[in-house]
């Protein structure tokens, strides 16, 4: 079976028909029908306000949704309760605590959904320790959050997302104000997460250094689908004959020395 | 020690170690949460609890429990629903808190302000045996959510919409947190008084964050410093014959500046053991490369 065949047969793991939501009595999402099927990569692409970050905020239940209907793995969404399955990246911004935290602190929440009573085994330390390993944070685990760059603290969280081992990644534009190194890491952990048949969503401003990985695009304006199919063809420089996205700096070694 | 002769500094230095403990324990997640003045807040409501105990003739310590859970419950009710009037609401919450409380007392045979006094500022000599037992009760309540549920409440307190995505309770743990305050404010009453209740809960916080990088860190000082502050304050208020709360939460400011000015000497020792870490191709200081020359560097 090709990966064209996947895309159009496999299990849609989350289905969004007619949603409808409105934030302040101003209607955010007119109607979006938006399928991800198993082991697909799509990026939700669109302008500011047009609705792309509410649409991932219903899916988790943040955004009261006014009308239709949305399904996780099957189930609806108000019975979903396998919450282990979708690792969730917010935009940075939420998660700012008034209380010092460090790495290993922010990372363990991620792993709740596996714990019954918030009780830690040897294999959720353990799990901690891997999800740090892969976003090549495992040297900072007891710094506070606060001393990290920007590109460190998304790879906390991305960390914090794969903690639990989720089928779906969701993830709110994981590359805004990310410095190269970060970036470069960031699609690298997302390259072998989807190599190992992760299902992702992503919510990008941009495709930049992701768009190898992308199978499907949907394009958002005002709330409505604006296009949903293979990504947009890349213009410029991207358009020359002979840009395979191969960037040179893909083979290199890290400098960080993070990820060894 | 002589002070412990006295049945009723016996009780007062209990009361004073479960204050140190629980009033730390549940503020840390308030500040985490960026709502640090939730306590003062409840403490205001429960002094309606307390006038009604007068007025009805029951336990004022069990009757401002119920009224400042009730309160509490309203109050993050009004944070789910009135995102716009959300204030305004808290605000009349409160006042109306307090104005009910001066009335209740003022209505109840031979009451007066005075009745209140104690409860708003604490008071050594006032706890009884059964205060004791009911703050007690209380106490083992707070420390068990606090501390039992601590993963829990520290992912929801530090990011709500991921902790939703985990698939924990978010409403009712925030029902809990809030809950848990309102208890944590009437365990606090007999001895720091209704007043300055808050200050416990926030300022041991506040200074444990002057030294630590961890939560679980900030929430051991926070309540080692809580349990030293309200014992020696309660043993200072003995000897010098001022009042417990005032002398508690004066010293907890205090130890809130020592710690402040240790912080800046620690601070440079972590970053140079931080930069001693550094492996040693890495400049200390900004450097441009050499190959491309400072970007300052136009010809004409």
């Amino acid at each position: 079976m090709t990966k064209d065949d996947e895309m159009t047969t496999g299990e849609p793991v989350l289905a969004m028909r007619g949603v409808r939501a409105e934030l302040g009595g101003r209607p955010v999402l007119r109607g979006i029908d938006l399928t991800v099927r198993r082991g697909e990569v799509v990026a939700l692409l669109g302008a500011n306000g047009s609705g792309k970050s509410t649409a991932i905020r219903s899916v988790i239940g943040q955004v009261p949704v006014s009308a239709g209907e949305i399904e996780l793995f099957g189930a609806e969404r108000r019975a979903f309760r396998d919450w282990w399955r979708i690792g969730y990246v917010p935009q940075r911004t939420t998660a700012a605590g008034g209380v010092p935290a460090t790495v290993t602190e922010i990372v363990s929440s991620g792993r709740l959904s596996r714990t019954r009573f918030g009780l830690f085994r040897k294999a959720d330390h353990a799990a901690v320790r891997h999800a740090l390993e892969l976003v090549g944070m495992a040297d900072r685990a007891r710094d506070n959050v606060e001393a990290l760059s920007g590109g460190q603290h998304q790879r906390v969280l991305i960390a914090r997302a794969l903690v639990a081992e989720p089928e779906l990644l969701v993830m709110d534009e994981p590359m805004a104000g990310v410095d190269l190194a970060s970036q470069e890491i960031l699609a690298a952990t997302l390259r072998e997460q989807v190599a190992q048949g992760a299902t992702v969503l992503l919510v990008l401003h941009e495709l930049g250094p992701l768009e190898p990985l992308i199978d499907r695009a949907v394009v958002l304006r005002d709330g409505c689908v604006l296009h949903d199919g293979p990504p947009p063809r890349a213009v410029g420089q991207h358009a020359l004959p002979g840009h395979d996205h191969v960037h040179p700096h893909e083979h290199t070694p890290q400098r960080t020395g993070l990820l060894n | 020690m002589e002070l412990l002769d006295f049945a009723f500094m016996q009780r007062a230095l209990v009361a004073a170690v479960l204050v140190g403990v629980t009033a730390p324990a549940i503020g840390i997640y308030l500040v985490q949460r960026r709502q640090p003045l939730m306590g003062d807040g409840i403490g205001h409501v429960a002094m309606t609890g307390v006038g009604l105990g007068f007025l009805l003739n029951t336990s004022p310590v069990w009757m401002a429990t119920a009224v400042s859970v009730l309160g509490s419950v309203l109050m993050e009710l009004i944070r789910w629903y009135g995102r716009t009037r959300g204030d305004i609401a808290l605000a009349m919450l409160f006042y109306g808190g307090m104005a009910g409380g001066v009335m209740f007392v003022n209505l109840a045979p031979g009451g007066s302000n005075a009745n209140l006094s104690s409860y708003l500022f604490g008071s050594l000599s006032t706890v009884s045996p059964s205060d004791v037992t009911a703050i007690s009760i209380l106490a083992a309540f707070v420390v068990v959510v606090t501390l039992g549920l601590r993963r829990q409440l520290f992912a929801v307190s530090q990011d709500e919409e991921f902790a939703r995505v985990t698939g924990l309770p978010v409403r009712a743990l925030n029902l809990l947190t809030a809950v848990t305050a309102a208890v944590t404010v009437t365990v606090a009453m007999r001895v720091v008084g209704l007043i300055l209740v808050s200050a416990l809960m926030v300022v041991p916080v506040a200074a444990a964050q002057q030294l630590t990088r961890s939560f679980t860190a900030t929430l051991a000082i926070a309540t080692a410093l809580g349990v030293t502050v309200t014992i020696s304050g309660t043993v200072t208020s003995y000897y010098q014959d001022v009042p417990p709360g005032a002398t508690i939460v004066l010293l907890t400011i205090a130890a809130f500046l020592l710690l402040t000015a240790l912080a800046a000497p620690l601070a440079r020792r972590r970053a140079r053991a931080a930069a001693a870490r550094r492996p040693a191709g890495d400049p200390p200081e900004c450097a441009i490369p050499a190959t491309r020359g400072a970007a300052d560097e136009v010809g004409v």
